[in-house]
């Protein structure tokens, strides 16, 4: 256990807490022994952009990238003729990839990434681009054995402890540590992705389209790029990309005389193509190297609806191929602002749009997604609306007033922040989005009386007892 | 913790009702503030201007906490207090002090031993107790207002003088002791500030205005120095009058 400087994917928030590279669930039972009034939190890839895998003066239980683990955290197996995966929590989305692909079957969601473990992926209750269709995370979710800080391990699923259940997922690791969980993966016959592109001239056209759920709920998958700086007073000019797995049997039955690319289902591993360097200049993205980023990205889609086939690490995870693409921001890092409105208050996000743009500040990546039904867990971020994510750097006083302004219309609109991203909301503004906040604290409480999970997020949030 | 738009999310003020405290505390609030504690003796009076601090920190709690500044043993107790009512405190700006200017310190011992209480010893029980709390959470800072008439004490205010020189030697050491442990302490030395306390004194050189000594200290208190001058020419005027031969001093125009 040594002291160490940590912070989210966004390198902006940093505290230093004293790390403890678990292996077992020994390990972790050990830690808990000693532990401070300062508590713990587990910490996996550290893909939370904000401050919720860290904990500052106290104990962080780190993912242990080297050495082996043992079973029952990294457990990874699958029932191939039902799909079933019991899988650890310290094993991530890419091993699962790697290895259930082959067998015909894939995860039920991904985010952006697929470097996040699946004590992560419960934690923030994970969304993906087929949110519309699948919801997130924990609606695939049969069971889930957490260790709990009294020491006792349980298994929670939705008929034995329901609350329990429901807390832990999106619950930001302040419920106990997740051991492992039993996921019901969905069936592929193929690595690849059928996928359309198009060009969409604003952002209001791209919510007519996205919200024609006839034709948009046809595609297991669909997010659009938005262009937050264009010069067209924050229009929101975009690309709109969707698809479908491959089917290979459909795909055989349509032309059968053309050869496919690949006949045997053969995952393409996620390789990493290039690493961003250490040190790079503060100013490196900035109101022009980022305007012309989003002028080149928007021309490159065509600009009717285009079909191709793409590998599954292309569709869903292209920054992957870029290591510690977060470093671009320079050392002040950046944030990531991602909220959700209800559907028929889609002009929050156009508002927001315009006011970014007006404020001249260099975004980059934005993306809109129509979002499906949430689920049942009090923290879970998903609902029922239009969720917008974007990355900004933390380099402007302006960001500050910025986004309080923005953050007044989402929650006026009845919407509410994503916690995996947050690093700056203070808990009076917090809790106007989370409504039942008070009904997880009560079983929170249940799960851990002496209030042993904490991390910077929850101190900042006042999600603990007694902060 | 600051948030991870580098705004210190819990400030504790301490003086609620001093004015350079005030627009210290004014000038570090913006959106991202989650809490403001204000820590007085007479609470219901400071909290009658809570609206100012909320028209700039609008997504704020503002809490008050009572405390004696005299009463050097409650400090830990006071510390406490703030700590169950916001958790981690990222900032804490030390700003209530006495003047003492109408304190006969030949024959009123109580009133000079007061000063000398509040100024130096409560102060120091409080740095102590701040920095026990800053070190468990590994962060924090700590701005502490202590005066350029500790550099060289004058006669007209030697009680007062006194303990700031005392107090600020205090504050450079424990600052030096908590190195490298996440916690720091800026040492702020205004000039003559035109404030309600000095109202009845007369005007030194190089005066200043509670509003410039806030920007300057909140521009410190976000920065790393340790210590500050306001205005910032001080520190090299300083620097000949401590040079200065005893009886060259004793014959300047400042003494009264």
């Amino acid at each position: 256990m040594s002291p160490e400087r940590l912070s989210g994917w966004g390198r902006s928030s940093w505290s230093v807490s004293d790390v403890d590279y678990v292996r077992s669930v020994d390990d972790v039972s050990t830690a808990l022994r000693n532990v401070s009034e300062r508590g713990a939190i587990a910490r996996g890839l550290g893909r939370s952009y904000g401050d919720a895998a860290q904990n500052t003066g106290g104990l962080v239980l780190a993912y242990s990238a080297n050495g082996a683990m043992s079973s029952e955290v990294s457990v990874l197996e699958l029932d191939e003729s039902t799909g079933v995966l019991r899988v650890g929590s310290m094993v991530d989305l890419e091993s699962i990839i790697d290895y259930c692909v082959p067998r015909g079957w894939f995860v039920p969601v991904t985010p952006g990434t697929r470097y996040v473990t699946v004590g992560g992926a419960i934690a923030a209750d994970i969304h993906g681009k087929n949110h519309h269709r699948d919801g997130s995370f924990g609606h695939h979710v049969l069971s889930i054995t957490v260790l709990l800080s009294s020491g006792e391990v349980v298994i929670l699923d939705r008929n034995s402890r329901p609350s329990w259940f429901w807390a832990t997922i999106g619950g930001m690791g302040l419920t106990g540590f997740v051991i492992e969980v039993t996921v019901q993966m969905i069936r592929v016959s193929s690595p690849l992705m059928n996928v359309r592109t198009q060009q969409v001239s604003d952002i209001e056209h791209l919510m007519a389209i996205m919200g024609d759920t006839d034709e948009d709920d046809t595609y297991q998958y669909s997010v659009a790029w938005v262009d937050v700086m264009s010069s067209k007073s924050g229009s929101g000019r975009g690309v709109l990309t969707r698809g479908n797995h491959h089917n290979e049997e459909l795909a055989r039955e349509s032309s059968s005389s053309t050869k496919r690319r690949s006949s045997k289902i053969e995952v393409q591993r996620g390789t990493i193509r290039v690493t961003a360097p250490k040190y790079l200049p503060k100013n490196l993205l900035n109101h022009v190297t980022v305007r012309a980023f989003n002028e080149m990205w928007f021309r490159r889609a065509p600009r009717r609806p285009t079909d191709t086939t793409e590998s599954i690490s292309s569709f869903f995870h292209p920054l992957d191929g870029v290591q510690h693409w977060n470093r671009l921001y320079g050392s002040s890092g950046f944030i990531q602002y991602q909220f959700i409105v209800p559907l028929d208050k889609g002009e929050v996000v156009q508002r927001v749009v315009q006011e970014m743009n007006s404020a001249k500040l260099p975004a980059f990546l934005a993306v809109l997604k129509r979002m499906g039904n949430g689920n049942e867990g009090p923290l879970s971020f998903p609902q029922q609306g239009w969720t917008f994510a974007v990355d900004l750097p933390v380099r402007h006083e302006r960001l500050t007033h910025v986004l309080a302004s923005c953050d007044e219309q989402v929650l006026d609109a009845g919407g509410r922040h994503y916690l995996a991203k947050d690093a700056h909301l203070t808990p009076k503004v917090f809790r106007r989005g989370y409504p039942r906040l008070s009904e997880w604290q009560s079983t929170r409480d249940e799960m851990d009386p002496a209030g042993v999970w904490q991390s910077d997020l929850s101190r900042r949030l006042h999600l603990g007892k007694g902060h | 913790m600051l948030n991870g738009l580098g705004v210190a999310r819990t400030i504790v003020l301490f003086g609620g009702s001093s004015e350079i405290g005030r627009e210290t505390l004014l000038e570090l609030l913006s959106p991202g503030v989650s809490s403001i504690v204000l820590v007085s003796r007479d609470i219901e009076k400071v909290a009658q201007e809570d609206e100012m601090l909320l028209r700039k920190a609008p997504n704020a709690d503002v809490f008050h906490v009572r405390f004696d500044g005299a009463d050097a043993l409650s400090m830990p107790d006071v510390v406490h207090e703030i700590v169950d009512l916001v958790g981690d405190v990222d900032v804490a700006i030390i700003a209530h002090a006495l003047l003492g200017d109408e304190v006969d310190a030949f024959t009123d011992a109580a009133g000079v031993s007061e000063i000398i209480t509040v100024n130096m010893t409560a102060t120091m029980t409080l740095l102590y107790a701040l920095s026990t709390q800053m070190r468990t959470q590994r962060h924090g800072r700590i701005a502490l207002f202590s005066s350029v008439a500790g550099e060289r004490v004058r006669k007209a205010n030697a009680p007062y003088g006194a303990s700031k020189a005392g107090i600020d030697a205090f504050a450079l050491a424990l600052d030096h002791e908590l190195a490298g442990s996440g916690v720091s302490i800026v040492v702020i030395r205004p000039g003559y500030v035109h404030t309600k306390m000095t109202a009845k004194m007369k005007p030194a050189p190089f005066s200043t205005t509670a509003q410039i000594v806030g920007q300057k200290s909140a521009r410190a208190i976000k920065g790393t120095s340790t210590v500050i001058w306001v205005p910032s020419v001080l520190r090299w005027i300083f620097v000949l009058l401590k040079m200065m031969p005893l009886k060259v001093w004793r014959r300047l125009p400042v003494h009264d």
